[in-house]
Formats: structure tokens, C-alpha cells, sequence
């Protein structure tokens, strides 16, 4: 038993160890909060176009009925980073022909407008949530924040910041492969 | 008079300072509603300053949540039923109590297991530290008593011869 005692040292340093090891890990970010929405159903919105774009509105009844899993992104002309990531989301679509549907969070129509027309209007759909409420409901800190959501309409990953880096890019089309690989899995 | 116009500066400063970042438009008419507010108010986190309740915090996601704090309460929520409808869309993270159940049974518990180990190891060290030693029960016999006389006194000798 003395024995036994003697190694308690040597197991609380290996404890600590781990623990700290765990801490300092520059992967883990501490300031990131577990979403509530993975695995849950899309909140229940409709939200009106941005007025001065031909693109239509966004509802979550749009994203479930386009059959194949959506990236919903969150951005708004007044946000520098959705600039930033504005470049990859297009080449995401044109090249790897993902369905990409917009929230325009809290931003003015001729604003939003005006952004889309510089850059380019890579979103199929568009909803304009002036008020931020929706972005509420979909539990945002901040834009950009980007969802992928499969054919059932469950919320599968969540991506908060702008997808700039080539792993923020591989993060979203893994989960976007998952979601396919779910559906014909399923089928 | 002096006084009472100082009295009621330092009122006005330190009211001030207590509401700054509830802006005068979304304060409710209703007193006893605006109290509950502000209560809940403190016991949210804001998502994006993380360490301000969203009560004192100037983000805009934490104007919108006292906003909408203020109309779950006029629609006639319980403050409880305020908490669940934040909770179900930004975690139990967004409360600065976090709930008692399996998932932070760690956070709770986990101090006062560690003092009790802790208070164990104690009351054993303790246990098996060695008693004070009573000198009645271990005094020397009578014949161990005239054995040290002698040797003391054949030492004395010594010294002086």
C-alpha cells in the first residue's frame, strides 16, 4: 500500500500534464462556443429579398426543398472579413457546385445591393434580415458565420468566422461531402 | 441646498453609469418589467465580449437580446421561460450559472471532491503522526537509576583526574 502511495507524485504530475497539454494545444480555441443548432432543424424563418437584387428571398422551407445539402452564409456589406471570403464562397459555387443561399444580416438594401453588384452575386437565394432577428434564431455572435445544412434540414456544421484559409475551406466541403454521402447512403 | 444639488449629481453620474449600455429606447414603461429585465440581463452572457453579462454590454447581439428579453417579458414569459427561449439558441454557454446536470456535474462536484481528498489526506497524516510521548510510562526503574549515578559520577571523576 506504501508502495502504491509513493507513485501518487508521479500520477498527479501525469494528470496535469495531460490537462495542460490539452491547454495549450494552439489548435483549440478558447473563446469558441459549441453550437446548440448541430444536429437540430433549421430555425423556422422568411425572410423577405434584398430590394434592388433580382435574387429571391430566403425561407427555410427554400433550403430544405433544394434536395441537396446547402451552405447557408451570413454576411452584410458593412463586414470586411465576408469580403475577405466573398472570392472562396464564388469559387466554391462556379467550381464545386455547391448550393450556396445568403442571409444579409443588418444591412441596408442599397448597401447589400451595391456589394453584390461590385463583387459579383454568387447566392442563389438571398433573405434580408434588416432587424437581425433571425440571425437570433440561428444563434449568431457575429457575420461572417456560415451553416451547412442537409436535405432533411438539419443543421450539420457550423463555421463561425470568414472561410478564408485552405482548412476553413476543407472543414466546409467535408461536411458538405458527409451530408452527400448521408443522403445517398440513406437512399 | 448645495448639498442636496451635489447629492443629486453623484445620483445621476452613478445612475448613469450603472444603465450605459441599455439605451434609453429599449428601457420598458412598465418598472417591475424593466426590474426583471435588467436582472435577467445580468445573468446572460454576450456572445461576443465574452466575459459581459449582456446588460452592460455595448455589441450589438447584446442589444438585440436585452430587446428581445424585454419582449418575451411584455408577451408575459416567466423569467425562466426568458432564460430556455436564449438557451435554445445559443447554449446553456450563454448563462453565467450553468445548470446542475450530467454534463457539468465536473464543474460542480468537482471542487468538493477535491477537498475531500484533500481533507482525508489530512485527518491521515494526521492519524499517523506519532503521540506525544508520556514520561510517567517510560520512566526508568530503580536500578536503572542507580546505573546513571554511577556512570555520572565515574564521568565527574573522570574530568577531574
Amino acid at each position: 500500500m506504501k508502495r502504491v502511495l509513493l507513485f501518487l507524485p508521479v500520477a498527479i504530475v501525469g494528470v496535469l500534464f495531460g490537462f495542460f497539454y490539452w491547454g495549450l494545444n494552439p489548435d483549440r480555441d478558447p473563446n469558441a462556443i459549441p453550437s446548440v443548432l448541430i444536429s437540430q432543424p433549421a430555425p423556422e424563418f422568411d425572410l423577405p429579398p434584398v430590394d434592388g437584387t433580382k435574387t429571391p428571398g430566403l425561407s427555410v422551407n427554400d433550403i430544405k426543398a433544394a434536395g441537396e445539402p446547402v451552405l447557408v452564409n451570413v454576411f452584410a456589406s458593412w463586414c470586411v472579413p465576408c469580403r475577405a471570403e466573398h472570392v472562396v464562397l464564388t469559387r466554391l459555387v462556379e467550381q464545386d457546385g455547391v448550393r450556396l443561399m445568403g442571409i444579409n444580416y443588418k444591412d441596408k438594401a442599397p448597401d447589400a445591393a451595391a456589394w453584390l453588384q461590385e463583387l459579383g452575386n454568387p447566392y442563389e437565394r438571398i433573405g434580408s434580415d434588416y432587424s437581425g432577428r433571425v440571425g437570433i434564431e440561428w444563434g449568431l455572435s457575429g457575420v461572417p458565420e456560415t451553416f451547412v445544412i442537409d436535405t432533411s434540414g438539419t443543421v450539420v456544421f457550423r463555421y463561425v468566422g470568414p472561410i478564408v484559409d485552405t482548412g476553413a475551406v476543407d472543414e466546409i466541403k467535408t461536411a458538405l461531402d458527409q451530408a452527400r454521402a448521408q443522403v445517398t447512403g440513406g437512399v | 441646498m448645495r448639498r442636496r444639488l451635489l447629492l443629486a449629481a453623484i445620483a445621476v453620474v452613478i445612475t448613469a453609469q450603472a444603465s450605459l449600455a441599455v439605451q434609453p429606447d429599449e428601457i420598458l414603461d412598465d418598472p417591475v418589467l424593466e426590474q426583471r429585465a435588467r436582472e435577467l440581463s445580468k445573468e446572460l452572457r454576450c456572445v461576443v465580449c465574452q466575459n459581459e453579462p449582456i446588460d452592460s454590454s455595448n455589441a450589438g447581439v447584446a442589444r438585440d437580446l436585452r430587446i428581445l428579453v424585454r419582449e418575451r417579458l411584455v408577451a408575459g414569459d416567466t423569467d425562466a421561460e426568458v432564460l430556455d427561449y436564449i438557451v435554445a439558441r445559443y447554449g446553456d454557454y450563454v448563462l453565467f450559472r450553468p445548470p446542475f446536470k450530467p454534463a457539468t456535474y465536473a464543474l460542480w462536484i468537482g471542487p468538493f471532491v477535491i477537498m475531500a481528498l484533500g481533507g482525508i489526506g489530512v485527518a491521515v497524516m494526521l492519524a499517523r503522526r506519532p503521540r506525544k510521548i508520556d514520561a510517567g510510562a517510560v520512566a526508568l526503574t530503580a536500578e536503572e537509576e542507580a546505573k546513571l549515578d554511577a556512570m555520572l559520577r565515574n564521568r565527574d571523576e573522570g574530568t577531574q583526574g
